[in-house]
């Protein structure tokens, strides 16, 4: 295969879940809420992902995935929204639970940690006639569904913020509580929905790293991509489409090792598998600069 | 009087949560199949059971905890929420380990001081990158601290495997630092060392400094309500920020120097099973009041030296003890915002 | 006492109707058994003073607040709102006093805010101009809030409610951020409103508005109501009375000689040029040169982005100046307008609250027992009512809130005290206290710059005015007239 076709297949392959759990927190954040426990949510939804796979098949697993992304997202709910406690910490014990729980029941369930499963995963999907493009053809057009799913989300969800009433809705919970309840929209409805979909999303994201990619799960797999998805979603400036040019940024960055592998690069490879983290820390400096994000964000105000 | 009912009720609704979380525990651990009478006897004699569980396995762990835990508590006190705790954690581990190599010659107190103000100055350049960030640009500091993390775990890796690689080559780990080095034993027969003196100062120079200090109470002050600070006290935030910031990375630091002149002797991989995350637990649990870390730091080590007993002697993997710790950060929070609606819908009516 | 209106009642049932409504915040009761009854197609004033529970009723009614006790009537009908989506689908429409615009969105997307299915921006459009043309508002659709004055925020909350199909109009203190003049013009609106058989609820406590314009008013006091009646029955001193209770209201002009004035040679705090941008980097006052001498009042006035608040900050040594020379002495006072969020910390205690002042300049060890007995002193002096000065500040009243800022701020004896609308919600006797501490403080000599938004209040207590228009300032004499027009930069 062709270098540069390789390097983008990779690119896209990585990119996938980062895309999925980033446009999940641009639904989460829009409404005005922070969700540090996206990577419990990613983290979980690896664990569904496999414990249902296991017995379902690779289809079912996906839905799997989602739906344990969006039970811890209904534990951060019940901790942030209803309960107003700090988005940041309730976010941060999020994480760690769902790290416990996913360790715990991984080594009671799977045996001994580390152990490859045999589980099922997703084929290639490949769309005839785009398939034969030239280097991008093989990239793009011959990837598990769940690539084109995500794309068209991407653009589902751009539409939905700005020409729905639902997403108008949405946008003024995160800008400003009070106008929204002034209006007659129920902000904290709105957050519930808002953080059980977008987790689904992130949990649908973990999925993905365990039936197209690793094949297994291992503890902490997700090794901190709920924290870069957080970070492209303020890179691509809360919007759906520029999130998911940011994900392919941070697909690239991860599908560095396989560049420098071919190419015989002589650096030690933690660098290379610290690229991902530096590029995030780049992009966070560079997005900050004027940036503004949902007034109303980490808020449990209602009264402005 | 007000004050007193508000404490007296903040005891009873921790004592409230906790007892929860034990039964929710007790619980998750029935329905997965294990003696939940056998492990929780496990527990406690892995924590209290003996004179060396207690001093050897739970002060042991408390060391890094009490110094990480009010190194948190100060951060988020001021409203800075440095997750960073763990890289931190770790560069100031090499740091303290290549200064140690290297010193080896230098009188034995001059060397090991040296070794400790390095992993504290380490520590603090680990947290001075993040900290500008946030104060030149606005750089949420959870997500820069945390890429640090990840970025501190990667160089750790790559330093035991290379430069900082023991001679034989074969081990990814330090060569051990020699014995005139490591902290003495202050508990004959066990494993506690002078790092639990160093520990317990620290947190004692924390609580004198956020109470009794003009810059502690600016500090405060700051985390309560900068716009407040800013504009009736004329307090320069974003430095004191900073400089809490700062401040806490050395801290956390610091620790990874006392662990590794105290316990480990070496540098290798994974030598923070998760403390940075813990501390956020003892902070929380704390309720970010410095003398409070002294005895959430003790507890989280308990529970910490009970699970590995636990884990030995029942077969619950260890890492439950994470659960129970998320669970207890949860519990405490819910309690905290429980009590607070009460002051909550009081000052919605007052303005 | 006047004309209860509950006669008409056979004829046609009130369009809203309110019953024995209580409501209790934690410990603060603002409402006790308050009733109010609205006429169809009649403008009805609520009339009370800060703190007697009229925004509290009107919030009740529009679903904003769930009554204890109590129940809503909405022709005839009992309803039960959970929310403010129940209100609208009732034809209730509520104007905010603080305005519910979202300041990120433009015209039309806060006009279609609430709306159902998917949004056909040109559609939208197209209604909020026909409602903007009845109004006389010029729409321009993808203005932000932050572009449009408050009169124009105004009316585009207005037209919201209006396309939502309300029969019923709440305006919570509507005439609050307009100068005479536009409130004037509001009131002629309401009135061509009200015409065409729609009922208008108007939220004041300006009794010359109300009796300007309302058929019907109700008079709250401590949550309760104390007067109903058509206002063609009615008197001013009888609505006064109900309003206070036995307390005087009339803010009387005291004597103003300043003291000192003609001795000093040198002003307190001079500006120079000085020009200043806000946080959006956007120059909202240019070029001001200003004197400030010790012992006077000097009052300021001017509509919100006038650049009122920045001339303050300058004045009180909080912001720098973009251009020009600022020369203000060190010794200052500042009492801030939001005294939640920029001058007190919630979370601390009445002592901390008062180590608070300058505690940037502050180094080395505090000793807290000499803070406790300063804190002390002051709670006595500036008659803070609390157990000690270890009590949280956020179990105090407004009032008294107020006034551990007053202590702290004054009792340092500063040369230059700033203040920025320091009687804003809190009730006479407060107000009245707050109104002398100030005058006191300038017959010692101390220079006050003092802004309200109450022009009653400027007449009463300044030597001079000034005036800030679109950043620029001018002085006036203390006359409501003078300063009105300066506000709207006629002359």
């Amino acid at each position: 295969m062709d270098l540069t076709a390789a390097l983008l297949e990779s690119t896209v392959r990585a990119a996938t879940p980062l895309a999925l759990a980033a446009l999940g927190e641009v639904l989460i954040e829009r409404s005005g809420v922070i969700n540090i426990g996206l990577e419990g949510s990613v983290l979980a939804g690896a664990f569904g992902a496999a414990l249902v796979a296991q017995t379902l098949g690779a289809d079912a697993g996906l839905l799997g995935g989602a739906f344990a992304g969006s039970l811890i997202g209904a534990f951060f709910a019940l901790f942030a929204v209803s309960l107003r406690i700090n988005q940041v910490i309730a976010g941060t014990a999020i994480t760690l639970l769902a790290l416990g729980l996913t360790g715990a029941l991984a080594r009671t369930l799977f045996g001994e940690q580390g152990i490859a499963l045999t589980l099922p995963t997703l084929s290639q999907t490949e769309i005839p006639g785009l398939r034969s493009l030239p280097i991008i053809g093989s990239a793009i057009f011959a990837q598990p569904y769940v690539v084109y799913l995500a794309l068209a989300g991407t653009i589902l969800m751009q539409w939905w913020l700005s020409r729905t009433h639902a997403g108008l809705a949405l946008r003024a919970v995160g800008e400003s509580p009070f106008a929204a309840i002034a209006a007659g929209i129920h902000p904290i409805r709105i957050r519930w929905v808002a953080i059980l979909v977008g987790c689904a999303l992130a949990g649908l994201s973990g999925a993905v790293l365990v039936l197209a990619q690793a094949g297994t799960f291992v503890e902490g797999m997700s090794a901190g991509r709920g924290y870069i998805a957080i970070a492209i979603v303020a890179l691509g400036r809360w919007q759906p489409l520029r999130v998911l040019a940011g994900s392919c940024l941070f697909g690239a960055s991860m599908a560095l090792q396989f560049t420098a592998q071919a190419l015989d690069w002589r650096v030690p490879y933690q660098l290379l598998l610290a690229t991902p983290y530096l590029v995030t820390m780049v992009v966070l400096v560079l997005s900050a600069r004027g940036s503004v994000p949902p007034a109303a964000i980490g808020s449990s105000r209602d009264d402005t | 009087m007000r004050v007193t009912s508000r404490r007296a009720s903040g005891v009873v609704a921790y004592a409230l949560a906790t007892t929860a979380v034990a039964l929710i525990a007790a619980g998750l651990l029935h329905v997965s199949g294990y003696d939940v009478v056998q492990s929780a006897r496990a527990l406690w004699g892995g924590a209290f059971g003996s004179v060396d569980a207690f001093f050897s396995s739970t002060l042991v762990r408390a060391t890094p905890l009490l110094i990480m835990g009010c190194a948190v508590a100060l951060a988020f006190r001021v409203g800075v929420f440095n997750v960073g705790g763990d890289g931190q954690f770790l560069v100031g581990a090499a740091a303290s380990t290549w200064v140690a190599m290297v010193g080896a010659a230098l009188p034995r107190g001059v060397a090991i001081l040296l070794a400790l103000a390095a992993g504290a100055v380490a520590g603090a350049l680990w947290g001075v990158l993040p900290a500008l960030f946030r104060r030149r640009w606005g750089v949420f500091e959870v997500l820069s601290t945390l890429m640090m993390n990840f970025i501190a775990a990667q160089m750790i890796s790559y330093l035991v495997r290379g430069p900082l690689q023991e001679p034989t080559r074969v081990f990814p780990q330090s060569a051990s630092i020699s014995d005139a080095l490591q902290l003495p034993v202050i508990f004959r027969g066990s494993r506690l060392h002078a790092g639990f003196f160093i520990a317990l100062i620290c947190v004692v120079a924390v609580w004198l400094w956020l109470s009794r200090r003009a810059g502690g109470f600016n500090a405060r002050v700051t985390g309560a309500n900068p716009l407040a600070a800013a504009s009736a006290g004329r307090i320069d935030t974003g430095a004191v920020a900073f400089r809490v910031f700062v401040a806490g990375a050395a801290l956390c630091g610091l620790a990874g120097a006392v662990e590794v002149l105290g316990v480990t002797f070496a540098l290798y991989e994974n030598l923070s099973p998760g403390y940075g995350f813990t501390a956020i637990a003892v902070a929380l649990l704390a309720g970010l009041h410095p003398l409070g870390v002294l005895f959430s730091a003790v507890f989280l080590a308990a529970l910490d030296a009970g699970a590995s007993a636990m884990q030995r002697d029942v077969g619950v993997p260890s890492v439950t003890v994470w659960v129970i710790q998320a669970l207890l950060v949860l519990a405490a929070l819910t309690a905290h915002a429980l009590r607070g609606r009460a002051w909550r819908s009081v000052r919605l009516a007052r303005s | 006492m006047g004309i209860p209106f509950g006669a008409n009642r056979a004829v046609s049932p009130s369009a809203l109707e309110l019953v024995a409504v209580s409501k209790t915040f934690g410990e603060v009761v603002a409402l006790a058994d308050a009733s109010f009854s609205l006429r169809p197609g009649t403008i009805h004033a609520l009339l009370g003073e800060n703190g007697a529970g009229k925004t509290s009723l009107m919030r009740v009614a529009f679903g904003m607040v769930a009554p204890d006790a109590g129940s809503i009537l909405i022709n005839g009908e009992a309803v039960r709102f959970h929310a403010p989506s129940d209100a609208i689908a009732h034809g209730v429409g509520m104007v905010q006093q603080h305005f519910s615009l979202v300041p990120a969105f433009t015209s039309v997307e806060n006009f279609a805010l609430g709306g159902h299915g998917t949004f056909d921006r040109a559609n939208v459009t197209r209604r909020l101009e026909r409602y903007a043309a009845e109004l006389g508002l010029s729409v321009s659709a993808d203005a932000r809030p932050s572009t449009l004055s408050a009169a124009e925020q105004q009316q585009l909350e207005i037209a919201k409610a209006l396309g939502r199909e309300c029969r019923i109009l709440i305006l919570d203190e509507p005439g609050a951020v307009l100068p005479p003049a536009q409130a004037a013009a509001l009131l002629e609106w309401l009135r061509s409103y009200a015409q065409r058989g729609r009922s208008v609820v108007l939220v004041t406590h300006k009794l010359r508005d109300a009796l300007a314009v309302a058929d019907d008013v109700t008079v709250l006091r401590h949550g309760r109501t104390v007067l109903s009646s058509q206002v063609a029955g009615i008197t001013e001193t009888q609505l006064l009375a109900a309003m206070l209770g036995s307390e005087s209201n009339t803010i009387e002009r005291r004597d103003v000689s300043p003291i000192g004035a003609a001795t000093q040679t040198r002003p307190v705090a001079s500006l120079n040029a000085v020009s200043a941008q806000d946080s959006t980097k956007r120059e909202r006052l240019h070029q001001v040169t200003v004197e400030i001498a010790a012992g006077e009042i000097v009052g300021v006035a001017g509509v919100e982005r006038s650049g009122h608040r920045l001339l303050l900050r300058i004045l009180a040594g909080r912001l720098q100046p973009r251009r020009g020379i600022a020369e203000i002495s060190d010794s200052i006072g500042f009492i801030p307008e939001d005294r939640h969020r920029e001058a007190i910390s919630l979370d601390l205690d009445v002592r901390d609250n008062i180590a608070l002042r300058e505690a940037g300049r502050r180094r080395g060890w505090m000793s807290w027992r000499t803070w406790s007995a300063y804190a002390q002193r002051l709670m006595k002096d500036f008659d803070v009512r609390a157990e000690h000065e270890r009590v949280p500040v956020a179990v105090l009243s407004g009032g008294n809130q107020q006034k551990v800022v007053l202590a702290r701020e004054l009792g340092a004896l500063p040369k230059l005290i700033v203040a920025e609308n320091p009687t804003r919600g809190l009730d006479v006797r407060a107000a009245s206290e707050i109104r002398q501490r100030l005058r006191d403080a300038a017959k010692s000599g101390a220079a006050v710059v003092w802004y309200s938004s109450d022009l009653d209040e400027l007449v009463a207590e300044a030597h001079r005015v000034l005036v800030l228009y679109d950043g620029h300032v001018r002085q006036c004499a203390p006359s409501r007239d003078e300063i009105g027009r300066a506000m709207l930069g006629t002359s």
